[in-house]
């Protein structure tokens, strides 16, 4: 197992460079000018030598070379750096000083790096899309539990036709439609997710609640739908195999023969669908950030992409790409670790 | 003699000319299945109700829904009349029209015109593509390692942002070749369809992989049948339920990513409507107009519930572990 691992993860070091190739040589195919909004009036070498102050004075593969040089090896030592000296979990180590002023990768539109925006921005994205998927697996496992039990019964029927409306619905439908029922016409929350706001009482944790019950559950409605198809599917598996007959054949009680043995078995499809699971949700988290006014990293991407700021939607793009290769290798793992008739090696 | 008597008529079955039931073909059986569907009957009637509701609409309701008529702007739909009866209303326009005048009811059609138009294109376009490579993956073993790595790979993409960059990259060179409508379309087709053929690829590539090995491909290569009439006279027929079920899921995608696009602003222009840039355009005003928003929403959601209902009904038709029972 650990053999397997090690290797997927040595594997997907050139697919993630293939990657970032394909970003990086469809983003130098971009017609568009970052000097477009510099006016007339300015000469043009002075607008040569501004462009080439950006980096783009040299050829393509230099150019790819630097960001790459930036991304994999600058931007973690100023992480790590970060970690040692004012983080509070690893604050106490010696501060190790590793980046010493090299050039980071910098936004066009700020000028500033990169990765402090993405940093600054990280955090809603998280809150929002890692509690709506918690809350969409919550809600989906046991209707998914439940409804295979009841095989064909109401809340079966109910539930399929449910899951089936929430898998049809566009979040950026839902979003709207939430906001005219919620904020309009009955005024309990707010429309837009204030990412100001701090959280020090009881008040202002009630308000940081109604502020992302909306968003929150609109994500969690897209999961919900599709966590709990793979559930009741697994569960329909596993309920006519021989094993659950001789589970009851021998008394045990039907709570355990549901709970445990056949919930166990189901759950290793399940847990692997939740890994993949993982990277569409940010991908949907873009539109549903944009409905609700979340500045996260999804409206960052699409803020970056019309003001033509090249460095950081390569950057944003391929964190979104890293996300990817990393969960579907966490859904292989988990998927040899759970299951035992799985072999790797 | 009696038992001989019962022995002859046991198997009098056996001596029989002809079958006692009329033969069925298979497609007979896949029907009467797939009627016992009740949401995939219904599905698969809304989605041909509304093609071609687009397809004709026009015709029936022949308001031009590019023609601004500014005295008659914001009517309410004739729905409103029935709880208030002081709003303007009629039947002039069902539907109302939105703050420039522009029928409602003409725009819907309009703009289902286009998106069905991207959908089904769209969906063409990655079955094309997903058959053809996971055909070319699973025949011939060369090419199946390279080819599946491939496959790998793309489905690693990250597909909104990168579908969100290809939109917004290539708008200007195609707006300048085709129109910026004609580009436009052209373009969303194109990535849509050129990043959702993976899925595709896969399924049809295990179904061939395990095709090939059977009898009547070995007898149909022993007399010299070369491997393009094995692909399209054997294989191909064999792997169209698998197929057409990502077909179903393929053209409910292609619509939520078109609309998906034209919400978050790179999808077609703005006076050129479609289901997904209505309801962007009405999110501004949806205090005083929801209806602006429901209904383009609605449309989009009740076409992509039928699309997966007519999938879920077309998967248990086409599986003949299913249908037996």
């Amino acid at each position: 197992m650990l053999t397997f691992t090690i290797r997927r993860l040595l594997l997907s070091i050139p697919t993630l460079l293939f990657i970032s190739l394909i970003i990086f040589m469809l983003l130098q195919l971009a017609p568009g000018d970052p000097m477009a909004q510099v006016p007339l009036t300015v000469p043009p070498e002075v607008k040569q030598k501004m462009r080439e102050a950006l980096g783009l004075g040299q050829p393509v593969y230099v150019q790819y070379w630097k960001w790459l040089v930036q991304f994999f090896w600058i931007e973690p030592q100023v992480f790590i750096d970060y970690l040692t000296n004012r983080s509070f979990l690893l604050g106490w180590l010696p501060d190790t000083a590793l980046y010493q002023g090299e050039l980071r990768v910098i936004s066009w539109q700020t000028r500033s790096p990169v990765m402090d925006i993405v940093a600054q921005r990280m955090p809603q994205t998280m809150w929002v899309v890692g509690l709506s998927y918690v809350v969409g697996i919550v809600i989906a496992i046991p209707i998914g539990i439940y409804s295979a039990y009841r095989h064909y019964s109401i809340f079966d029927q109910a539930g399929t036709f449910v899951t089936m409306i929430g898998f049809s619905i566009p979040p950026f439908f839902t979003g709207p439609l939430l906001i005219v029922i919620f904020s309009v016409y009955l005024g309990w929350l707010p429309s837009i997710y204030d990412t100001t706001h701090v959280v020090n009482d009881w008040a202002s944790f009630k308000i940081q609640l109604q502020q992302m019950i909306m968003p929150v559950m609109v994500l969690a409605l897209q999961t919900t739908a599709q966590i709990s198809r793979y559930m009741r599917g697994a569960m329909l598996d596993n309920l006519n195999q021989d094993y659950v007959r001789t589970a009851r054949a021998k008394g045990l009680s039907e709570s355990v023969v549901v709970m445990g043995h056949v919930l166990r078995n189901s759950m290793i499809p399940v847990v692997t669908v939740i890994a993949l699971g993982m990277p569409a949700v940010f991908g949907g988290a873009i539109i549903t950030e944009n409905v609700f006014k979340v500045n996260g990293i999804g409206q960052l991407l699409l803020t970056a992409l019309f003001a033509n700021d090249l460095p950081m939607v390569m950057t944003l793009t391929f964190i979104f790409a890293i996300l990817i290769v990393l969960f579907n290798l966490i859904a292989d793992v988990l998927y040899g670790l759970l299951d035992p008739r799985i072999r790797y090696d | 003699m009696t038992d001989q008597a019962t022995e002859i008529e046991t198997f009098s079955a056996l001596t029989d000319k002809e079958p006692q039931k009329p033969p069925r073909s298979q497609w007979r059986d896949v029907w009467d299945q797939f009627r016992k569907h009740k949401g995939a009957v219904f599905g698969g009637g809304f989605l041909i109700f509304i093609t071609l509701g687009v397809i004709f609409g026009p015709w029936l309701w022949d308001v031009d829904p590019k023609g601004l008529d500014i005295r008659n702007k914001n009517w309410r739909p004739i729905y409103t009349l029935l709880w208030d009866s002081s709003v303007t209303a009629g039947w002039a326009h069902p539907f109302g029209t939105d703050q420039l005048g522009r029928d409602i009811l003409a725009q819907m059609i309009a703009g289902g015109r286009v998106s069905m138009a991207v959908g089904w294109l769209a969906m063409g376009l990655a079955l094309v593509i997903g058959t053809a490579i996971g055909v070319i993956a699973g025949y011939f073993k060369r090419l199946d390692f390279w080819l599946m790595r491939f496959t790998d790979l793309v489905l690693s993409l990250p597909i909104l942002p990168l579908v969100l960059l290809a939109v917004t990259l290539f708008r200007q060179p195609l707006n300048s070749r085709f129109g910026p409508e004609g580009g436009m379309f052209i373009l969303i087709v194109a990535v849509i369809g050129l990043t959702s053929w993976m899925q595709t690829a896969r399924i049809v590539r295990g179904d061939i992989l395990a095709l090939k090995e059977r009898e009547f491909i070995l007898a149909a290569r022993s007399i010299g049948t070369t491997p393009g009439k094995i692909i399209r006279r054997h294989l191909l027929p064999n792997v169209i339920s698998p197929i057409m079920v990502s077909a179903t899921l393929g053209l409910a995608t292609a619509i939520i990513t078109e609309s998906a696009l034209s919400f978050l602003g790179v999808g077609f222009p703005s006076d050129y409507p479609t289901w997904g840039k209505l309801l962007a355009d009405a999110v501004q005003r949806m205090q005083d107009f929801p209806e602006r928003v429901l209904l383009p929403g609605i449309a989009i959601s009740l076409t992509v519930l039928s699309v997966n209902y007519l999938g879920d009904g077309l998967r248990d038709a086409l599986d003949p572990r299913i249908r037996g029972r």
